[in-house]
Parts: C-alpha cells; sequence; structure tokens
C-alpha cells in the first residue's frame, strides 16, 4: 500500500471537516468539524514525516495536539457561556460582530 | 574709540525697560512709567558719551564698527551683530534718545488716568529701542530687524486705544501700508545679495560704484519704496493721517523722531547706491516734490489738529527726501531739516496733545479760537514752533528749509526750475496751513461754549508736560543756528555723506531767500486775514472742489481702494472660488469615493462566522492554486 494514501485520507478527512464548518450551524458540530479538519493535517504531517524520514513532522504535530487541546477548553467554555444567555448555540444566532 | 562698547547698550537698556514692563506685568503698575523714562534718559546718556568720545577724534577716524560677533552664517553668507557708530547714526541716537526723552517724561503726564499706561510705556521703549537698533546696525540685514521692530511698535502704539474700531483700523492701515515698503527692502537686499554677496554697509556701499547701472537703479527704486513705506511718502503715505488715531505722545514721537525719519535715514545712508543711479536720484527727488504738495495741500484743508499736524509732517518729510534726491549738496541738509523738524514737530504736537487736554480730547480746530489766553504757555512753545517750521530767521527751520530751497536751486537743465518752484511754492503754502492752524487754535474769537452743556474749562497742562513743551520749543529757537555756527553740522556729518562741492544756483541766494521770506510772509498773512481777523465758520463751509478734495487727502484711499484693494479682493474671490470648485471638489470626490468603496466592502462583514471561514478557505484555495501554478 503506497503511503500517499494517508495522504489522500487526510485531504478527504480535511474536506470533510471543512464542509462541516462552513454548513452546520450547531456550534459544537462545527468545532467538531474544525476538530477534524485539525487532526486530518496532523495526519499529514506525520505522514510527510514518514516519508522524509524527519522528524519535524511528528513534532509539529504534537504542538497541534496542545495547541487543539487548549483550544477545545477555551471554546467550550465560550460556546456554553453563550449556550446560556442565548438559549441557542447557533452561530448564525452570533452575529453581532459585523462592520 | 574706547567708549565704542557702549554702543549695543543704546539698544539693550530701552529693550531692557520694555522687557521688564512686558514681562512684570501689573506688578509694575505703580513704578513702570519712571522706569521707562529712566531707560530712554540712560540710552541719551550713554549717547552723550559716545558723542563726548567721538568728538575728541580728528574727522577721518570718526567711523567706527563694534562687532558683537557673527549673527548668521549661511553658505558664503556672514552678517555680523555689528553696530556703526559714526556722525550720521550718532546724530539719529542724540535726537531719538533726547526728543524721546522729552516724550516719555510728557507721556508720564499725559496717560496718568490710562489704566495700561504702563503698557504704553513698555511699547514707547520698544519704539525707541527698535530705532537705535535701526539706526546703529551695520548690516542691511539687522537695520531691517530694527525697521521691522519700529513697525511693530507703531502698530501697537497708533491701535493703542484699540476699543475702538476706527483706532484698531488705523493701526493695521498704518502696518500693511508699512509691509508693501519692507518689501521693497526685502528686494533691495536679495539685489545686494546676488551683486555684492554681502549685505553690510562697508561692503554694499563700497561695491556701489561697481555696480551697472540698471542693478544700482533697481536697488535704489526699492530702497525707495521702502523709505516710502516708512516715512509715508507717496505713494504710500496714506497711513500717516489715519495713524492720529494713537494717543499724541505716539503720534509726536513717529513724526519727530522715530519712524518717519527712518526713510530719509536708509536713502541718506545707502547714498552712494544712488549716486551710482541717476534716475532712481531723480525718482527719490520727485516723490520728495510731490509729497512736498501733497501733504501742505491737505494740510490747508484739514479741520482736525492732529491731522494738519500730520499732512505737515508729510509735507517736511517730502523736503527731506528731496534733498536726498539732489545728490551730494543735499545730503547733509536733509539731515539738518530732519534734526530741527524733530524738534518743532515734537513741541507742535506736544502742544496738540497739550490743547486737547484741555479741551476734552477735542482736536477740531473750528471749536477753539482764543485759546491764547487760557493756555499761554503752549501758546508761547507752540508759537515758536511755528515760526520754527515757517522758516522764520533766525529761527530754526530757516537755517535747514532754506538750505533745501537753495540746494533744489542747483543744477542744470529743467530741474532747478521744477525742484526749486516746489519747494518755493511749497514754503508759502507750509506757512499759510501752519499759520491757520495757529491763528484758529490760538487766535480770534472763541468759538467753545464756557457754560452749559458741553461747556469747557481750558487749562494749562501740569507741569510735567510744558517741561517738555519749553525745552523743545528753546530747541526749535535756537538749535538751527547753534548747529549752523562756521558750518558746523555740515563738516560734522562730512565723515558720511562726504564733502560737497558748493554750486552756485540758478537764481542769486539773496533772490531765493527774499522770494522765500515774501512767501511766507504773504501766505501767513493770508492765513491772518482768514482766520485770526475773519470770524471762523464753526461748521465747515462749502467749498471748490480742490478744498473738498484736500479735506478727503486728495482721494488718497478711494484711489488705493480702487487700485489696490479692489482688484486685491477680486483676485482672492477668484482664488476662493476656483479653490472650492476645483481642488475642494477634486479632495472630496476623492474622499466619498473612498466611503463608497468602504460601504461596499462593509457587505462582507456580516458577522457569520461561517462566511468568514468560507472566505479563508477560499483565500487558502487561491493560495494553493498560486502556488501550484507557479510550481509547474
Amino acid at each position: 500500500m503506497p503511503i500517499t494514501n494517508y495522504l489522500v485520507l487526510a485531504g478527504i478527512l480535511f474536506a470533510i471537516g471543512a464542509t462541516t464548518v462552513m454548513l452546520r450551524r450547531n456550534a459544537i458540530v462545527v468545532f467538531m468539524g474544525v476538530e477534524l479538519m485539525l487532526n486530518a493535517t496532523n495526519l499529514a504531517f506525520v505522514t510527510f514525516a514518514r516519508i522524509h524520514g524527519d522528524l519535524t513532522g511528528q513534532v509539529l504535530a504534537f504542538f497541534v495536539m496542545v495547541v487543539a487541546a487548549a483550544e477545545v477548553v477555551v471554546g467550550l467554555a465560550i460556546i456554553v457561556t453563550i449556550f446560556r444567555t442565548r438559549r441557542s448555540a447557533s452561530v448564525d444566532d452570533v452575529n453581532l460582530l459585523k462592520g | 574709540m574706547q567708549t565704542l562698547g557702549l554702543a549695543p547698550w543704546l539698544v539693550g537698556l530701552p529693550l531692557a525697560g520694555a522687557a521688564v514692563l512686558l514681562l512684570g506685568g501689573r506688578r509694575t503698575d505703580r513704578w513702570g512709567h519712571w522706569l521707562g523714562v529712566l531707560a530712554s534718559t540712560a540710552a541719551f546718556a550713554v549717547g552723550l558719551v559716545l558723542l563726548a568720545d567721538v568728538l575728541r577724534l580728528p574727522a577721518d577716524e570718526r567711523v567706527a564698527v563694534h562687532s558683537l560677533g557673527t549673527w548668521l552664517e549661511v553658505g558664503t553668507l556672514q552678517v555680523d551683530a555689528a553696530f556703526r557708530v559714526d556722525p550720521l547714526s550718532l546724530t539719529f541716537v542724540l535726537l531719538v534718545t533726547f526728543v524721546g526723552t522729552l516724550i516719555h517724561l510728557y507721556s508720564v503726564a499725559y496717560m496718568a488716568h490710562d489704566v495700561d499706561r504702563r503698557r504704553f510705556f513698555a511699547y514707547l521703549n520698544l519704539f525707541v529701542a527698535a530705532m537705535l537698533l535701526l539706526v546703529l546696525a551695520d548690516s542691511y540685514l539687522l537695520l531691517f530687524v530694527g525697521w521691522e521692530g519700529v513697525g511693530v511698535a507703531s502698530f501697537l502704539l497708533i491701535g493703542f486705544w484699540d476699543h475702538r474700531r476706527e483706532n484698531a483700523v488705523a493701526g493695521k492701515k498704518a502696518f500693511v501700508m508699512n509691509r508693501v515698503g519692507d518689501m521693497g527692502l526685502i528686494v533691495a537686499m536679495m539685489l545686494m545679495l546676488w551683486q555684492v554677496g554681502s549685505l553690510s554697509f562697508g561692503d554694499v556701499l563700497g561695491a556701489a560704484g561697481g555696480m551697472s547701472t540698471g542693478v544700482a537703479t533697481a536697488i535704489g527704486l526699492m530702497l525707495l519704496l521702502a523709505a516710502c513705506g516708512k516715512s509715508a511718502q507717496f505713494p504710500l503715505q496714506a497711513w500717516l493721517g489715519d495713524a492720529m488715531a494713537g494717543p499724541t505722545p505716539v503720534s509726536a514721537l513717529i513724526h519727530a523722531a522715530t519712524m518717519v525719519t527712518a526713510g530719509v535715514y536708509l536713502l541718506v545712508r545707502s547714498a552712494p547706491v544712488l549716486e551710482a543711479a541717476p534716475t532712481a536720484q531723480l525718482v527719490v527727488a520727485v516723490v520728495g516734490a510731490v509729497t512736498l504738495l501733497f501733504g501742505a495741500v491737505v494740510g490747508c484743508a484739514k479741520d482736525d489738529i492732529k491731522k494738519a499736524l500730520a499732512a505737515s509732517t508729510m509735507s517736511q518729510i517730502g523736503y527731506m527726501m528731496l534733498a536726498a534726491g539732489l545728490g551730494p549738496i543735499g545730503y547733509a541738509f536733509a539731515i539738518f531739516h530732519l534734526v530741527t523738524h524733530g524738534f518743532f514737530k515734537a513741541g507742535l504736537f506736544l502742544g496738540a496733545g497739550s490743547v486737547m487736554h484741555a479741551m476734552d480730547d477735542s482736536v477740531d480746530m473750528r471749536r477753539f479760537g482764543g485759546l491764547g489766553r487760557a493756555l499761554p504757555v503752549t501758546a508761547v512753545t507752540m508759537g515758536l514752533g511755528w515760526l520754527a517750521i515757517l522758516g522764520v530767521p533766525p529761527f530754526s527751520g530757516y537755517w535747514s528749509k532754506d538750505k533745501i530751497i537753495e540746494a533744489a536751486f542747483v543744477g542744470e537743465g529743467w530741474r532747478p526750475w521744477v525742484f526749486g518752484t516746489v519747494a518755493l511754492v511749497g514754503a508759502g503754502i507750509t506757512a499759510f496751513y501752519m499759520s491757520r492752524l495757529f491763528f484758529m487754535t490760538f487766535a480770534g474769537r472763541r468759538r467753545w461754549e464756557s457754560e452749559g452743556e458741553g461747556a469747557r474749562h481750558p487749562h494749562e497742562a501740569p507741569f510735567l508736560m510744558r517741561l517738555p513743551m519749553i525745552v523743545l520749543a528753546v530747541g526749535s529757537v535756537a538749535l538751527g543756528g547753534l548747529l549752523t555756527l562756521g558750518g558746523g553740522f555740515t563738516t560734522w556729518l562730512e565723515p558720511v555723506v562726504g564733502h560737497a562741492e558748493h554750486h552756485d544756483p540758478v537764481l542769486p541766494v539773496w533772490l531765493i531767500i527774499t522770494l522765500t521770506l515774501v512767501l511766507v510772509v504773504l501766505g501767513a498773512a493770508l492765513a491772518f486775514r482768514l482766520y485770526a481777523v475773519q470770524q471762523v465758520p464753526v461748521e465747515p463751509p462749502a467749498s471748490n472742489a480742490l478744498v473738498r478734495a484736500a479735506r478727503r487727502d486728495l482721494y488718497q484711499d478711494p484711489v488705493n481702494e480702487t487700485l489696490a484693494m479692489l482688484p486685491g479682493q477680486v483676485a482672492t474671490r477668484t482664488l476662493v472660488y476656483a479653490d472650492r470648485t476645483v481642488v475642494d471638489s477634486a479632495f472630496l470626490r476623492l474622499a466619498s469615493g473612498v466611503r463608497r468603496a468602504g460601504d461596499g466592502l462593509r457587505r462582507s462583514q456580516n458577522g457569520y462566522v461561517r462566511s468568514y471561514a468560507a472566505t479563508t478557505l477560499g483565500g487558502l484555495l487561491v493560495v494553493a492554486a498560486v502556488v501550484w501554478a507557479l510550481a509547474y
């Protein structure tokens, strides 16, 4: 099995994530889409590390995980707060910040 | 010269006085006026010390320059802050400080009831300091500093009572008309820099002989323009009459010691330039002659005592300009007349101030009359000044003005006849209007109420006002004769203006003197008949066109308004219109275009997270596509 299949998988996962982010209104689901995109990139990083025999990609994947974990904490906190005040988790209801 | 180092103090002392009075504020109110008098007196004392020192030296060592160091250094141009002490500048220093001090003293009493007396003295000191800087400077640039200082001080003083609109306007008028002249001085300095590369008197005047006639003429005419502005000569004379809005001591100072004499000083100082440019010299003489008659004609019709005196100053300065335009034979007499005129004109103005003081600030001579008995000291001192300005021997004016008339008759071709006749006729008219002023004020029946509403109670001025008047009257009597003794004054000025060869006038001298005296007596007699014997109507009678024109200053204001103000206003309005329609609208359109673009872009900022995400992704795809396209 050629190793490039992993890259194809990463691309597919990323596309699914991006589509989710753009099409779904529920903040939790959007969040899951974001996580999916992050993990797709992690998969791509690790694959490239393997292809080039260079550990940098794997290190970067760790960084992404750390950042993603932090982001989940902050993001979920925001979503919960918004839900408490507005009784809605729809991202389209939170559109006050505009020109 | 051992005392040469004192020269900067002449400027410094009054300047320090002005600084203390202006910065000290209300705290100096109680003693401020005495400080002003002290500063001016101290400058006079310094002037006397310098005079004593200079007099000890032989004639060819009497020109000295004291440099305080380099003032400006730009490229090849270097200007020193240098003071020139020579007979000419020293003459001015003594005139300015002596007459100035007397006027300071007079003002102590004259302005006694003015809440702003301290500020007034600060400005007087500033005026004296600026004038001293003007006459002591050793370069045109430093002279220009004093020149502008005089302009500022006159502006402040003419508009001193600026709570009245006319006074403020008069100050502004004087300032603006002076600026026209200042442009002349600036252009003259540029021409000097271009031709000589230096602005010091020594360099410029030394190089004057080597200049081409065209350049010398241009510089000479520009200097004349400057002199016309400052000395109120035709065609820049219009500010002088309005300048009477200032307190009377200011008028005395402007007319006798500072300000209007500056133009004559500038021309006499720049004599070598004028001599290299016969055309400019002729124009100077013509301007002098025109102003001489102009002022004299206006003076005949004015009922305002101060404005009549102002017109007389204009006319007398015209004599000086005429003399300055006559060449070497005239310079010394121009300055000589300036000195004697300084004394009797200051005396006349202070006398007019005393009359105004007695008549509750009224200046209308038609409402005076018969004041001689009520104001004996004023009448006598003004009478002596009157005889002096008439040129009656042996009073001061005779010695100086008669010499100018004689000099005007020297020459070849048409010039002596024209200039001589003008000077001669001017003397006759002068006699008429000055006698008119004197008789209307002091002689005849009184035309003011002594009882009931609007009653006047004329009383002699306090001693502090009488003293300067008496001193100046003594000067009006004796100064001319004293300075003439043994050709004293002309010899004294020779180190600066050069030796004048004696030339015979086209008419015999005795005939000129006789003619002058006959005209003077005729003018005075006519005035005596009209204004002392006959009853003077209280309302100005309707008269012929000339009198009506003279009452309105020969239409100088309408002419200026039509020739200068209206085109200027049209030009500015056109420019404003062009600015609004072209420049402003272009920028307004640019601004509204930017705003419309912003409005369009604002729609993309809709607040929906998902659309931002789509934009980001779209951008990413574009970048990826570009990278891909570049790679293959």
